[in-house]
């Protein structure tokens, strides 16, 4: 009987080294994937910043673009991508917002509701240069805005208007219906409701759901060629202030521009190496911005949260 | 039902029927509510007290799908409040109501009960500083608060935030204050001085209180009912209902036999 046992102890040692070999070569891969992805992340940031690093400097900010790849600079790009930025803001913010309210604090929940909740989903998912083409034979040529500032931006709003739509209804969810009750039984309408609390609880939940679909809208490169705008521009947009009464003008909006990502579509296809230069250096200010935004999101996040606990 | 009847009524109830789509909840119930006293509502979970609390300031109509029949009149006016002709927020500005769990809002103690007079249009600031410290006073909180008033109504501890709850009630100097099983989320410590302060506010208002607890309901209150099914089995006074029940399944329910 002693044998046995000792035969048997053996055994399940046997298996247990067996069973932890596998565990081992399961961590193996795992770190291996991760690396995977992780490396070669890093690497792409760092060659990036290594070819354009020093070519970062007040010059490149400041200078149109050009045929001589050491004059050339982002000054068109960063000024189209900030004026696109703040139509697009402009307009998916205010519809997106209001659209997440009423559906989930309004509309009654029936099939209508429902089949819009899953084509909301699905536009979140559509590609992009889809929203291109839906662009290019609503805005440019059937209301004739032209390959302008109010193109690319409302272009991008409608690309950006599900992700808030949906940013927004999630965080509106979030707060408890405990809430909405204190407020209407005392007497609240619907909308003293929505303004005194569902928005202002929610605030930060939408915050970052726009900030994030802007984030995303600031590297869309395929809806904005799509709808024509210029890959070379040596000028700037009309100013939005002038010296002259009202003292703002909103002429820009109607003004041909290019963005960043354009930008660099259009160095890196140039033959000389120069170029390619300038191309990494505007990716890392185009990284650099994204990466801020996250930031900020997730920073804004964090505050709300802190703030408010359910 | 004539243990009123020296009693000058606030509200009375009639043949009220509630439904929540097909499913009827309450039935057939009848139920005067003494001015100035504390009525308790007890039963089993389920028998339909919350929902029949529910009705007085008519919280179903925020949901699709609910329906009342028969009639709730208010007096002194004779309103049928759950009349389909009478807006739901008429009826909840003169009616208020405490909910199960504390629910401040995320805004400053002074917001809190502010915001029942916020909703009316008032926004002069003395006269909501006046009315907040009354109101604080009144639900016996002022005492622990008056240093932190534009602190959030969050960093309270429970209890407070119940009597924050209810001072927001109070603040609009409503008819009736509306109970839903205030104490049932607090310790024994926060229960009593709620109780105390339920006690209190009997002279100043008519008060519904739906509770699980029999003796909570023997302690603050004058007239019991006992719900079981959506229906009314019985209602007295309270020392009567406690001491000598008439309808066997009352006692059955306060001895603990079932529920």
């Amino acid at each position: 009987m002693p044998m046995d046992n000792d035969k048997n102890i053996q055994e399940i040692r046997k298996k247990i080294a067996l069973n932890k070999l596998r565990d081992h070569l399961f961590w193996i891969i795992g770190l291996l994937s991760t690396l995977i992805g992780f490396v070669l992340l890093f690497t792409l940031i760092i060659d990036l910043l290594i070819d354009g690093f020093p070519r970062l400097g007040w010059q490149f900010f400041t200078s149109y673009p050009s045929r001589f790849p050491e004059k050339a600079g982002i000054l068109s790009a960063w000024v189209g991508t900030t004026l696109v930025m703040i139509v697009t803001a402009a307009a998916a913010v205010p519809l997106g917002i209001a659209a997440g309210i009423y559906l989930e604090e309004y509309g009654k929940k029936n099939w209508l509701t429902n089949l819009i909740e899953i084509n909301m989903n699905n536009l979140a998912g559509v590609p992009s240069i889809i929203y291109g083409l839906l662009a290019l034979g609503l805005f440019v040529y059937y209301l004739k805005f032209g390959e302008s500032i109010l193109t690319g931006g409302l272009t991008l709003g409608l690309l950006i208007l599900p992700m808030v739509v949906i940013a927004t209804r999630e965080s509106i969810r979030a707060i408890p219906n405990s809430i909405r009750e204190a407020s209407y039984a005392l007497g609240a309408t619907k909308w003293q409701t929505v303004k005194d609390h569902i928005l202002p609880y929610s605030f930060g939940g939408i915050l970052t759901g726009m900030i994030i679909g802007l984030s995303r809208a600031i590297g869309e490169t395929a809806p904005i060629i799509t709808i024509g705008a210029l890959t070379f521009i040596a000028f700037l947009p009309s100013s939005p202030v002038t010296s002259e009464f009202p003292f703002f003008s909103f002429k820009w909006l109607l003004d041909p521009f290019t963005v960043m990502p354009i930008q660099m579509f259009n160095w890196i296809s140039r033959p000389q190496t120069a170029f390619h230069i300038n191309a990494a250096a505007a990716g890392i200010v185009l990284l650099l911005l994204t990466l801020l935004m996250n930031g900020f999101a997730v920073y804004l996040r964090y505050r709300f949260r802190k703030r408010i606990k359910w | 039902m004539s243990v009123t009847h020296s009693y000058p009524l606030k509200a009375e109830v009639k043949n009220l029927n509630f439904y929540y789509n097909l499913v009827q909840a309450l039935k057939n119930v009848h139920l005067p509510i003494a001015e100035k006293m504390i009525t308790a509502l007890i039963g089993p979970s389920g028998c339909g007290k919350t929902t029949y609390l529910r009705c007085f300031n008519r919280m179903h109509d925020l949901y699709p799908g609910n329906r009342y029949e028969g009639e709730i009149i208010l007096y002194p006016d004779r309103l049928n409040i759950i009349s389909p002709k009478i807006d739901p927020i008429e009826v909840r500005m003169r009616i208020s109501m405490v909910f199960q769990k504390p629910n401040p809002f995320p805004k400053t103690v002074f917001e809190n009960v502010a915001y029942g007079l916020r909703v009316r249009g008032e926004n002069r600031k003395n006269f909501l500083e006046e009315k907040v410290e009354k109101a604080l006073i009144q639900s016996a909180l002022w005492g622990e608060v008056k240093d932190r008033i534009y602190d959030l109504a969050f960093n309270l501890s429970g209890g407070q935030q119940q009597r924050l709850c209810i001072a927001r009630a109070l603040a609009t100097d409503p008819e009736i204050l509306l109970f839903d099983e205030p104490t049932s989320a607090l310790d024994p410590t926060a229960t009593s001085k709620i109780e105390e302060l339920i006690m209190q506010l009997k002279k100043e208002v008519t008060i519904l209180i739906v509770t699980h607890n029999m003796q909570q309901a023997a302690r603050v209150s004058d007239f019991t009912a006992f719900m079981y099914l959506g229906e009314i089995i019985e209602f007295d006074k309270t020392d009567k209902v406690f001491t000598h029940p008439s309808v066997r399944l009352t006692e059955e329910y306060i001895t603990g036999r079932f529920g």
